[in-house]
């Protein structure tokens, strides 16, 4: 799976498993700065998430076949 | 005579106080009126009067009795009260002794609560093996409440304000009403019959207990326990407990309060994420080091200077590691540079070929010793004097002692 197709949530899980794997100090080099490189693009990618994100809501209300339709909700600002 | 004995006022109020005491309807009597001038004394002990359009009694309840109390009366609410009729001797007022009170109407609700609320919890509804997590990050929240009313906006508000990632799905409901309890009950099945959402809020905001009442109905608590999405209940205000709150994943006191529970707080992330990048390139900073010292122990090494080709490689990877490093790191470095800065102008000033800039000379015999007395020395011998420029050679014409005293 791409970076770009993780979700936030996932992103998240990834970065602490690459914390937790850089502490331990024992990767190989090489190793150690690919890990570290995932873990910076991880962070920017779950910033953008973050800055990006913009509300939406919808009201369902059920369509003719029973399956939800999205109507527009005006929210009180 | 005995109508000519004149009694005491307390001899009165205590003959009267009998009078009452002995008539077996006092003991135990109900009284329906409208609550007035109620009062809650720091004793704990409630006053308040007991009024018809035409008459008014005076009542006290214990703080024993009261604590007991089932809901918060307040003057204006038609109650029946219980108790035991007697007098003050003090005052020579009569006033019931209240030991219970029971709202107008509601009576039936409180019973019908109770009995509902034992049958579930005999069934299991309120186990908490059964209660499931609620997800960290949900994408799709689905609210089942009122589209009109403050609480919906106050969730969608709070929500978009804490995690405007979350996407909201209103499905409305009436919230009150004999159409209410199926109209809930409905939406929390379609809801997990089309997984429209990762989490649901179902509650309204607050009102009498004839205006929650629909969540303490029995098909909403078995939609609630029925559901495969987790469910947060938020109905009402803090004190109010409605059954859907038993059975929910979770209660939160007020609808505000779901959404601060269904969500995470960016800027909190924002937070964690930061001290994962600081973590991230301490790590590799202390890794950076280790690789530094190894190098350094190795390049000391005679023996091992043939190994320049490993050696250069080894630096080639420094230099790169170096330039990845992060601005983050780079200013967490930027802090050790302008110690090393301050210690290497304090080392200077401390150097000897600054003190000779000032005048100095340092003497230096012809076994090339520094002279530092001149009992070492004899005239004849030759010196060498060190200047910060240069040197000069020298012969001592003759010696003189300081004597000391």
């Amino acid at each position: 799976m791409k970076k770009e197709e993780l979700t936030y949530e996932q992103s998240v899980a990834r970065l602490g498993e690459i914390v937790a794997d850089l502490e331990k100090g024992n990767l190989p080099l090489a190793e150690a700065l690919t890990l570290f490189e995932e873990g910076t693009a991880l962070m920017k990618r779950c910033t953008e998430l973050l800055d990006n994100a913009e509300q939406k809501v919808v009201m369902l209300k059920k369509g003719p076949d029973g399956a939800p339709v999205e109507l527009p909700f005006e929210v009180e600002s | 005579m005995e109508q000519n004995k004149v009694y005491t006022v307390g001899e009165l109020n205590g003959l009267i106080k009998e009078l009452f005491d002995a008539t077996p309807l006092f003991l135990q009597i109900a009284v329906r009126g409208e609550l007035s001038n109620y009062k809650v004394y720091p004793s704990g002990h409630h006053y308040f009067t007991l009024k018809d359009s035409e008459s008014s009694l005076k009542c006290v309840m214990f703080k024993s009795s009261a604590v007991k109390l089932r809901f918060k009366p307040e003057s204006g609410m038609s109650v029946t009260a219980y108790g035991r009729l007697s007098v003050y001797p003090r005052d020579g007022a009569y006033q019931l002794y209240c030991s219970g009170l029971m709202p107008e109407g509601t009576g039936d609700l409180q019973i019908a609560y109770e009995q509902l609320k034992k049958k579930l919890a005999d069934e299991g509804l309120f186990d908490s093996g059964h209660k499931k997590p609620l997800p960290e990050y949900p994408g799709r929240i689905a609210v089942i409440t009122s589209s009109a009313g403050a609480a919906v906006h106050d969730m969608i508000r709070i929500l978009s304000h804490r995690w405007p990632m979350a996407k909201v799905l209103l499905l409305p409901v009436r919230v009150q009403g004999t159409e209410a309890p199926p109209e809930i009950a409905g939406a929390i099945r379609y809801a997990n019959r089309w997984q429209i959402a990762d989490l649901i809020i179902t509650g309204r905001g607050g009102g009498s207990i004839e205006d929650l009442w629909a969540f303490n109905d029995e098909r909403v608590a078995r939609a609630v326990y029925a559901s495969e999405i987790p469910v947060i209940s938020a109905v009402g205000h803090e004190p109010d407990v409605t059954i859907s709150d038993y059975v929910a994943d979770r209660r939160a006191s007020t609808p505000s309060n779901a959404a601060e529970i269904a969500v995470p707080d960016a800027s909190e992330e924002r937070e964690a994420l930061a001290s994962c990048a600081i973590r991230c390139s301490q790590a590799m900073d202390k890794r950076f080091k280790r690789l530094r010292a190894e190098l350094e122990g190795l390049t000391s090494r005679r023996v091992l200077r043939d190994a320049g080709a490993y050696l250069d490689d080894r630096r080639i990877e420094l230099d790169r590691l170096r330039e990845r490093l992060t601005a983050g790191m780079e200013a967490q470095l930027g802090a050790k540079r302008r110690e090393q800065v301050r210690l290497a102008a304090s080392l200077d000033a401390m150097s000897p070929l600054r003190v000779l800039r000032r005048g100095y000379t340092i003497a230096t015999d012809e076994g090339g010793s520094i002279v530092s007395s001149v009992k070492s020395l004899k005239a004849g011998e030759k010196l060498c004097l060190k200047l910060s420029d240069g040197s000069a050679s020298c012969t001592v014409n003759e010696t003189d002692e300081e004597k000391k005293e």
